[in-house]
């Protein structure tokens, strides 16, 4: 796993200095909260409804226990006893005094962590395919690429106002697990005829008030030029990207305004002047970074197999929760575990203070010190003895969280919504927790199978409704609360935008819908291999708006 | 009707303009201006750029409430959150404080 070096801790423990100085400062009343906000932000604090929150980076969703450990900390010592994991493999805390700021900052800095570029107009946290590393399908880890990428953003000068946030995400795997074509730059790390890596480059994607999948500039952009081309990109977008309205200032604007092809042209006349200067990587580089992550010494333990069969005799839960929530790895004996923390009715993405622990005493026991957080708000344990699994299940049981829900209809990525958002306009977290209880069936879960419910509770979509495949934006309507409802959407290698199928739903009518949506796809699909989207696919909303909306036809 | 309401500047907590000139942590001793009462608007919105200048509270707001059997009610969901908690989460925020808010 990566380490600082002597740089990082130096720089983290300047900010931490700087930080604590101007929270004392405003404090003191010496600067005003126009002074401040821009500082507070740099450092990843915001205001919200009944709080202050604070975000935290996990680069690449990459965790240790030690750090895990520290999280839940400052959950029990600064904050209510818990934390959000997010969309983007962050965590936040909902409750933290401004006051405290400093002393979590030196806590975080304790473990090689900090809040740097979690908000502001700047390149935020770099995120990654959750299973790297680990992952059958996987080309090459993305993650030393993240951290390259990680190392040359972080307070970059020139990168530091830009016209709007900037967002990376890396997958090395064909099979995308890190939405990228729904980032500002994706990157699809993959290896050419000759056996060299390079990355196929995609630019413009997002979600928000503008969904826009990312178009493909680059086919195979060799390694080495990472960042050159990465900084090239940055350029045309840091002059041409409008500053004069923030609704249109993401670089999907300038990209889908501009065309793909002419901003490649643009991206391509910059990079000539760039590619063969001081940002080439140098081969020696890139492969010390690569040793950072080296995987753990995976020893043989052929005796999984066996252990595995007996236990699924022994126990229905451990059979249920292995065919759902544990994927392939690299290594025979090893496997890769999501735990999840979507209990059936519980608020997607939080842990408290003792799961955090706890799982971090799993992962030192059992999983070579490594957590991963994923945007879908769950977490990984990457490498896992199959020989260790009976146990590992055993121990997640005890803290619950070992649902069997990975990828099913109660995965819900939720984001925190009215119940906490400054800029929510509806909650989230209760009709996530509503689904839930409705499908809380595993039987039931795996009947309907592969399904992706994503809900937003604004516009701004940071729970990537847009993507899933029923997604459900919370707007303001009249002074109440309604629902829009979009199908079809996809945040994967066939990355697609969900339709809005039609009239909004109250509160009280939401869960109804999403059952009568389900409903219908078991009703329509040709058999049960074929998933959701891809019937829906198929078939177009057509049949779904019937069994949502005949009856008002019928009675108007 | 209408209120004045901010944050805490030192830990964020939502707070309410009183009748007795303090910021309060409940919305139920909120000094209340009646509608079309400019001038207690006014006043109100005064009172609450001084204290954002002062550095006691940030955030600063009036917003729209009715009174309902002399319990002070926001019309909008977003501010009956603040004046509560996390609807998810009882046990937490005001609704879950002794002098817990009537509001939500």
């Amino acid at each position: 796993m990566y380490r600082y070096d002597e740089f990082d801790h130096d720089f983290v423990n300047a900010r931490v200095a700087e930080f604590t100085d101007q929270v004392e400062r405003r404090l003191a009343g010496e600067i005003t909260e126009d002074q401040f906000r821009p500082l507070r932000l740099m450092n990843g604090v915001y205001l919200q409804l009944h709080a202050y929150m604070l975000r935290i980076a996990v680069p690449y969703g990459t965790l240790s226990s030690r750090q895990l450990r520290m999280l839940g900390h400052i959950a029990r010592k600064y904050d209510k006893g818990y934390g959000h994991f997010t969309t983007r493999q962050n965590i936040q805390f909902n409750w933290p005094a401004l006051s405290d700021m400093p002393a979590i900052l030196a806590d975080l800095a304790s473990v090689e962590m900090h809040a740097i570029q979690t908000s502001g107009n700047c390149i935020r946290n770099v995120t990654a395919d959750h299973f790297a590393g680990a992952a059958a399908d996987e080309v090459a880890d993305p993650r030393p690429y993240a951290e390259i990428l990680r190392q040359w953003s972080s307070v970059h000068p020139e990168f530091s106002y830009l016209p709007r946030k900037f967002k990376i995400a890396v997958t090395g795997a064909e099979r995308d697990r890190a939405a990228i074509q729904v980032h500002d730059i994706g990157l699809h790390l993959k290896k050419n005829e000759a056996g060299e890596l390079g990355f196929a480059v995609y630019v413009g994607g997002g979600q928000g008030r503008t969904p826009m999948i990312a178009k493909k500039i680059k086919d195979f952009l060799p390694e080495q030029h990472l960042l050159s081309y990465t900084t090239a990109i940055m350029r045309v977008y840091n002059l041409y990207g409008r500053r004069d309205n923030k609704y249109k200032a993401r670089i999907k604007i300038l990209v889908h305004e501009t065309g793909a092809e002419e901003f490649a042209r643009q991206v391509e006349a910059e990079w000539a002047e760039l590619k063969d200067g001081e940002l080439r990587l140098p081969d020696d580089d890139i492969r010390a970074i690569d040793a950072y992550f080296a995987p753990p010494p995976l020893v043989q333990r052929p005796d999984g197999d066996e252990a595995v069969r007996l236990a699924r005799l022994d126990s229905k839960g451990f059979g249920e929760w292995l065919d759902q929530n544990v994927i392939t790895h690299q290594h025979p004996d090893y496997a890769a575990v999501t735990i999840s923390l979507k209990g059936i009715g519980e608020v997607p993405g939080d842990a408290s203070d003792s799961q955090m622990e706890a799982v971090a005493d799993i992962a030192e026991k059992y999983a070579f010190d490594e957590i991963r957080v994923s945007h879908e708000q769950n977490l990984i344990l990457p490498h896992v003895a199959r020989a260790d699994l009976k146990a590992v299940y055993d121990a997640l049981v005890e803290i619950g969280f070992a649902t069997a829900n990975s990828n099913l209809i109660s995965d819900i990525i939720a984001c925190p919504g009215l119940d906490y958002c400054a800029l929510a306009n509806a909650r989230s977290i209760i009709v996530a927790q509503n689904i839930s209880k409705r499908f809380a069936s595993h039987e039931r879960q795996r009947e309907i199978g592969e399904l992706k419910l994503k809900i937003s509770g604004c516009i701004n979509a940071c729970g990537h409704h847009h993507v899933g495949h029923i997604g459900i934006l919370g707007v303001e309507k009249k002074g109440a609360e309604l629902y829009q409802v979009t199908l079809g959407g996809s945040g994967d290698e066939n990355t697609s935008v969900g339709e809005i199928i039609g009239r909004g739903f109250g509160p009280d009518e939401i869960t109804d819908a999403i059952e009568t949506i389900v409903d219908t796809y078991l009703r329509i699909r040709l058999d049960p291999g074929e998933k959701f989207l891809d019937a829906y696919r198929r078939a177009g909303p057509a049949p779904f708006k019937e069994a949502l909306y005949a009856g008002e036809i019928k009675a108007a | 009707m209408k209120i004045l309401t901010a944050n805490r500047l030192a830990d964020g907590e939502a707070v309410w303009f009183a009748k007795d000139g303090s910021w309060a942590e409940s919305i139920d001793v909120s000094d209340v201006v009646a509608d079309k009462d400019k001038d207690g608007e006014a006043r109100l919105e005064a009172i609450g750029k001084a204290a954002f200048e002062n550095n006691a509270v940030v955030d600063v707001n009036l917003i729209d409430v009715d009174v309902v059997d002399g319990v002070i009610v926001p019309q909008r969901l977003r501010e009956k959150i603040r004046a509560a908690g996390p609807t998810n989460r009882t046990d937490l925020g005001k609704q879950a404080r002794p002098e817990a808010s009537h509001a939500a």
